[in-house]
């Protein structure tokens, strides 16, 4: 038996463990603030750093993509061995309620050679459910450090991390995977008793979340609570925060800019916009600092804000891995397993972190489909809120076709697609954990990493979008788009010749098109049309060009043709069927 | 002696508990399952199965997890006929 290097030579720490063992809740109570999230080089997979302070010293902590094994079955997997080749102190975060599969992983590592110490993770759980372990048994058999810990309340954390100097790498190695499984059994065996116990209220409900009828009624309730709760959210601080604040304090400082610029310089155009009636118009003016800003951080970060919030939180309890099982049957159908929901669901607030969420997803093909048919399916929450409005004033029936129409064409193009886009997606094979309560702690530190990484991977974007657009517009290239495709918008959607224009503002941002069709004063079935083919026929230009980011030219030119042919024959089919 | 039936984990009724005894397909998906808890020898019980072929869900040492139907089908069960 070998002795690791002392607390002195510690360089970084490697946090590892199968996936809903508090893996994260651990990592945050030994780190401070200061936490980076980042793309594992060449890959998708996301992980943590921070910094751990002991002896007066910062040592790295990383937070290794949660395993099950070292035998990678899957990306994720492959990143966390990799990770463990670089070396570092590993603190392997064990499921004392789950210790069989859990110290499965727990061999493996020794069997690299790596210095370990195990932080026996969900001690309290353990206790309330009978299960008893012996730490002393459990220590002597592994040759390695055993502390007990609750990580989110913080116990045993201090004694874990003095306990980091005592690491060892024992001699241990195994011929087959069944020889490791025998000495798994053969250690549990010694150190772990049960005492009876009953089926709780967790589990009741939790077989409840993943039962095949009554499942369906708790997921729809489930998701009426999350979206109320997030428009709630969502409007809350548009009302109160960012709209004072733009009015208050943006509008004047920009009109201050505005005078200095002159109101007829090309610079103005750009930068403040055009003044609508002498004044800053922040949905109209089309200026980078007015509308760019304010699409960001008026329209768009309250409801990712609220999304963000809520799905922390659905994810937290445990409750994805369940409506990822109940949509697995629908969503497997198109070529996707059942995680796929969770980027279709962001889309709802904003179609660019659903986007950026289908890194979630193992496969090309699977981010592939799932993200064409966001932007085609999906309208987000500011088109939402125009179609409903404006829309909604000549009755919610149509409201009704124009939802209707874009759930049917979700469908559709998901089963063509299934058939059509080469390469294999996985099945779904997850664990389901017992719900749990996190603490709030966690959930904000979570929602505040999210939003910091959307903002800065997102805001350059949508700024640089807004930009180019303000471009195109000021140099004509709408006009001449508009007169291109005015054939087709009059004679297979049967719009008048003005919507073009709207259709075409579209690509900057599809809730202002759809204002644009206020005043061309449309029928209500040009209304259902025009707001159907906004919403599908592109996605708007963050979408676009955090599509080209995440899928590459190809597959982005692909969705791209997809979504045109879609909205016009879905547009063309409605100009057809529908009466009035 | 019980009767035993061997089934696959798809056949298996809600409630109904049996031994795994073999796992047919290739090496990754053993892995896979395997690092899961689902080997043979282990005692699974069935929980659910989502309807139309969709996945099912099982316990295993106290936690439970969803199988997609196509690899569900591949992990054989052993079970009392009687029980």
């Amino acid at each position: 038996m070998q002795l690791a290097k002392s607390s002195s030579g510690l360089e970084r720490v490697l946090l590892v463990g199968n996936p809903n063992v508090g893996k994260s809740a651990l990592f945050s109570r030994l780190t401070g603030t200061y936490i980076i999230t980042s793309n594992y080089p060449g890959t998708t997979v996301e992980f943590t750093r921070g910094y751990l302070k002991t002896d007066g010293r910062q040592v790295e902590v990383i937070d290794v993509p949660g395993t099950y094994t070292l035998q990678p079955t899957c990306k994720a997997e492959e990143v966390a061995v990799r990770m463990l080749d670089q070396g570092g102190v590993v603190i392997n975060v064990v499921d004392a309620t789950n210790l069989e599969r859990n110290l499965g992983l727990t061999l493996e590592l020794l069997e690299r050679h790596l210095p370990l110490v195990i932080a026996l993770n969900m001690w309290d759980d353990a206790r309330h459910r009978g299960i008893n372990i012996d730490v002393d048994k459990l220590e002597e058999l592994l040759g390695v450090p055993v502390v007990p810990t609750v990580a989110v309340t913080g116990e045993g954390v201090k004694e874990l991390v003095s306990r980091l100097a005592d690491a060892r790498i024992p001699e241990m190695a195994f011929s087959s995977n069944e020889e490791r499984w025998a000495k798994v059994g053969h250690i549990v065996a010694q150190v772990q008793s049960l005492s009876h116990r009953h089926h709780t209220v967790g589990e009741a409900v939790g077989d409840l979340g993943s039962h095949p009828v009554w499942g369906f009624a708790l997921a729809a309730v489930v998701l009426a609570a999350a979206f109320w709760t997030v428009r709630l959210i969502g409007e809350g601080i548009i009302k109160y925060i960012t709209d004072p604040l733009f009015d208050k304090l943006w509008a004047p400082a920009l009109m201050k800019l505005s005078s200095l610029l002159g109101s007829n310089s090309i610079w103005h155009d750009i930068i403040v916009g055009k003044l609508i009636e002498g004044e800053v118009d922040f949905t109209q003016s089309m200026g980078l600092l007015s509308t760019g800003i304010y699409i960001e951080f008026g329209v768009v970060i309250p409801y990712v804000v609220a999304f963000y919030f809520v799905l922390g939180l659905l994810e937290d309890i445990g409750y994805l891995p369940r409506l990822a099982v109940l949509m697995d049957t629908l969503l497997h159908r198109l070529g996707l397993h059942g995680y796929a929901i969770i980027p279709t669901i962001l889309g709802f607030g904003c179609n660019v972190p659903a986007v950026m969420a289908t890194r979630i997803l193992e496969s090309q093909r699977e981010r592939f489909i799932t993200a064409t048919l966001i932007s085609i399916g999906v309208p987000c929450a500011a088109l939402q809120a125009m179609v409903v409005g404006l829309v909604g004033e000549q009755g919610l029936q149509y409201v009704a076709v124009v939802y209707g129409s874009l759930f049917v064409s979700w469908l559709t193009i998901g089963l063509i697609l299934n058939r059509v886009t080469r390469g294999f997606s996985p099945e779904l094979l997850v664990e389901i954990p017992l719900y749990r309560f996190p603490p709030w702690r966690l959930i904000a530190r979570k929602l505040w990493l999210r939003i910091s990484i959307f903002i800065t991977e997102a805001l350059p974007i949508v700024l640089g979008a807004v930009l180019l657009v303000n471009l195109l517009y000021i140099f004509k290239v709408f006009d001449f788009i508009a007169s291109a495709a005015a054939p087709v918008v009059r004679g297979v959607l049967g719009l008048p010749k003005e919507s073009v224009i709207a259709l075409a503002v579209g690509f900057l941002r599809k809730d202002v098109a759809v204002g644009m069709l206020v005043p061309l004063a449309l029928t209500a079935k040009q209304l259902v049309v025009a707001s159907t083919v906004l919403a599908m026929f592109f996605p708007c230009v963050a979408t676009f060009v955090v599509l080209l980011r995440e899928l590459g030219v190809r597959d982005m030119l692909k969705a791209t043709g997809i979504m045109l042919i879609a909205a016009t024959a879905v547009g063309g089919l409605q100009n057809l069927l529908l009466p009035g | 002696m019980a009767e035993k039936r061997v089934m696959s984990l798809v056949d298996l009724q809600a409630g109904q508990e049996g031994v795994v005894v073999g796992i047919s397909g290739g090496h990754g998906l053993l892995r896979r399952l395997e690092a899961l808890g689902i080997r043979p020898g282990k005692k699974v019980a069935k929980i659910s199965s989502m309807l139309l072929r969709g996945p099912v869900v099982v316990r295993v040492d106290g936690t439970q997890l969803a199988i997609g139907f196509g690899m569900a089908s591949r992990v054989m069960v052993e079970v009392d006929a009687t029980g």
